[in-house]
């Protein structure tokens, strides 16, 4: 009994050893709508750097914040920048602060079914949040007419759909909602909706529309391109009616390029400029301010250096909007701040 | 087993374990123990993890049917609602079907038809719920809104059960996919049962003059009653739980209404579809407080239907005897 006893202490010794030959894992968890892009960028910094591996877990924005509060994951990920509620309970907890850095950008765009209808549909802030307030209901209301003049639209009732499931995508939709309109009232996440079905993910709303006439919900940009879904124009700030694309959302950051806090927590919907896309948002990392462990504070510190210039070479290919560069010189004093 | 003498107690517990008999009963009695721990500890972990909604909200919570995170307001009485009537529509249509095809199954057809359909039925139970739910959102909520809705709205439209409008997603289109999922469940253990009843049974209907069906269900079904129910049970278990397939029909949105046509919310799907984005504790914590609730329901759920089953054995018996 006794050398199988010391034969197990042995073999769990060694594996032990070997495993901290193994390269250094840094773990994340939180959003899921950066998921592709961030896990490109993980795989190839390990290309490049084969003593460290990231290791992010797509959970969700909300679930994300948590865990990086909780100290389970070494950093977070988020669709919604921290309220100063959170931020504090970051504080409270680790006894550090916790820094934001945007790492791409995402759009919202609303789509649509009308039987009879191809044209692509102009939408007013107005009308959006009239829909989603649940007042207006018919088609044919004059707050969607007057912004598409000879489309025939039915006056049948509108079906509005969203997402059921949290996701970065209703925030970034109605942070916009609640920015264009002093009636429409979200906090963080979480939302009482007015009217409409629920579904769930971005293949639940738009099954959704495609199966029920004269539907209207949104979607997130990439969603849309990758799988052919149409969608409207929103009309932005500047007066203009601007069609989601990766320039349009660029634009939009830019414009707020200029007055960009200092901790990153900026939301750049309904951006000035004659250009930008008006449903827009940074998606953002959460990375705390002091580390304890100094292999991890370095890896991280270069990978968010390489993140910021070579790192977004990769964004477009994968119909994220890059960063714009202001933003990205910026961010790359924030992570010299990182101890 | 301090009985047993001392020359037992004396040997050491080495030599005990080494006899084998000893040892698969400690083994077994730890695997026993592990599901009463494991039920403890998810009471425990719902409980300790819904303090705050419980204080805040107290027996309210359940009778409240405002879900608002923006008001910090909590109350599960839409989603109680949702559960309960799909699961009551899934085990409505479910029922009938699954124990009409377990006696065909079992008592009529011939055995090779009834084991290559069991085969197949042993395949449906093993479908994953996600291919349900897809099945469901592409194939029934087109049907429900062009054929289903049209029709049932026309004959029955007075009663509120079948006002509309509808949307093809709902409080019905989620109890149809739902009886699909249950059905082969019912099928599976019914025939099982069916196909337990002592021969003699059987025989001794038929000595006595009834015709084949009059022996099935006049003996041999009474017979399996308990085995019946259990499998209902087992069927309402898994209707109660089920997330996936309900969340993608049943157009999440919290309401108490009465149209089955109308769009509803299950405890399940608001806990999958909001706890990955809630923030703030007492949001979390309501999440948490639903779960609770739900397991509560499966709780009394189940012990209703174990007093069911005693009055009915009960009852079954005398009216054997008379």
């Amino acid at each position: 009994m006794k050398r199988v006893a010391s034969l197990v202490v042995a073999v769990l010794v060694l594996g032990t050893l070997l495993y901290a030959q193994n390269p250094l894992t840094v773990t994340g968890a939180g959003a899921s709508f950066p998921y592709p892009i961030y896990s490109k960028w993980f795989d190839e910094f390990h290309a490049k750097n084969a003593n460290v591996q990231f290791n992010y877990q797509s959970v969700g924005s909300g679930a994300g914040i948590k865990q990086v509060t909780e100290g389970t994951v070494d950093f977070g990920a988020s669709d919604m920048p921290m309220t100063d509620e959170l931020i504090k309970a970051f504080q409270d907890k680790r006894g550090t602060g916790i820094l934001h850095f945007p790492a791409v950008l995402g759009a919202a765009v609303p789509t649509y079914n009308i039987p009879g209808v191809t044209a692509t549909l102009n939408f007013t802030p107005e009308a959006l949040v009239g829909i989603y307030l649940g007042k207006i209901t018919k088609w044919n209301d004059a707050a969607i007419a007057s912004a598409n003049k000879g489309v025939t639209l039915p006056a049948n009732d509108i079906v509005v759909v969203h997402r059921s499931d949290g996701s970065g995508t209703t925030f970034i939709w109605t942070d916009y909602l609640s920015k264009v309109s002093s009636e429409w009232k979200n906090k963080g996440g979480s939302i009482n909706w007015p009217v409409g079905l629920g579904g769930k993910g971005s293949e639940g709303v738009t099954g959704l529309i495609k199966s029920t006439p004269n539907s209207i919900g949104y979607v997130e940009l990439i969603y849309a391109v990758q799988n052919n879904v149409p969608f409207g124009a929103v009309k932005n700030a500047a007066g203009t009616f601007v069609k989601a694309d990766l320039a349009s959302v660029s634009a939009a950051a830019a414009a707020a390029a200029k007055d960009m806090p200092a901790d990153f927590r900026v939301s750049i919907t309904n951006a000035a400029g004659a250009k930008a896309y008006p449903i827009s948002s940074f998606t953002w990392l959460l990375i705390p301010q002091k580390w304890q462990d100094a292999g991890k504070r370095e890896a991280v510190k270069k990978f968010l250096y390489w993140m910021l210039a070579d790192g977004q070479k990769d964004t477009e290919a994968l119909s994220y909007a890059k960063l714009p560069k202001e933003v990205a010189d910026k961010e790359k004093k924030a992570v010299d701040s990182i101890q | 087993m301090k009985g047993a003498g001392p020359s037992v107690g004396s040997r050491s517990l080495l030599s005990r374990l080494a006899t084998g008999d000893e040892f698969a009963r400690l083994v077994t009695l730890i695997f026993a123990a592990s599901v009463v721990l494991i039920t403890v500890m998810v009471v425990w972990q719902l409980w300790t993890n819904s303090v705050l909604p419980r204080h805040k909200f107290g027996l309210r919570f359940l009778i409240s049917d405002v879900w608002d995170p923006l008001a910090d307001q909590f109350g599960a009485l839409p989603f109680m609602y949702g559960t309960l009537v799909t699961s009551a529509v899934a085990l409505l249509l479910a029922v009938p079907l699954g124990i009409g095809a377990a006696i065909f199954l079992a008592e009529l057809a011939p055995p090779r038809i009834s084991d290559t359909l069991q085969f197949f039925i042993d395949l449906l139970a093993a479908v994953p719920s996600v291919i349900y739910g897809l099945l469901g959102f592409l194939v029934v909520v087109p049907l429900m809104r062009t054929v289903i809705f049209p029709v049932l709205n026309k004959s029955l439209g007075f009663l509120p059960l079948f006002k509309g409008p509808s949307y093809g997603v709902g409080f019905l289109t989620a109890g149809i996919v739902l009886a699909m999922m249950v059905i082969p469940y019912i099928i599976s253990v019914s025939r099982e049962v069916l196909l337990s009843v002592p021969r003699d049974q059987r025989e001794a209907a038929l000595a006595l003059g009834s015709t084949r069906w009059e022996s099935t269900w006049k003996v041999v079904v009474p017979f399996a009653r308990t085995g019946i129910m259990g499998s209902i049970f087992l069927a309402l278990a898994r209707a109660l739980g089920e997330t996936m397939a309900v969340t993608m029909v049943i157009g999440n949105t919290p309401k108490v209404v009465a149209s089955l046509f109308s769009p509803g919310y299950s405890i399940a799907a608001v806990i999958a579809n909001e706890f990955t984005e809630a923030t703030g504790d007492l949001y979390v914590q309501s999440l948490f407080e639903l779960g609770l609730v739900l397991f509560l329901m499966t709780f009394i759920l189940n012990g209703l239907a174990r007093l069911l089953i005693i009055v009915t054995t009960q009852r079954g018996s005398g009216v054997g005897n008379a």
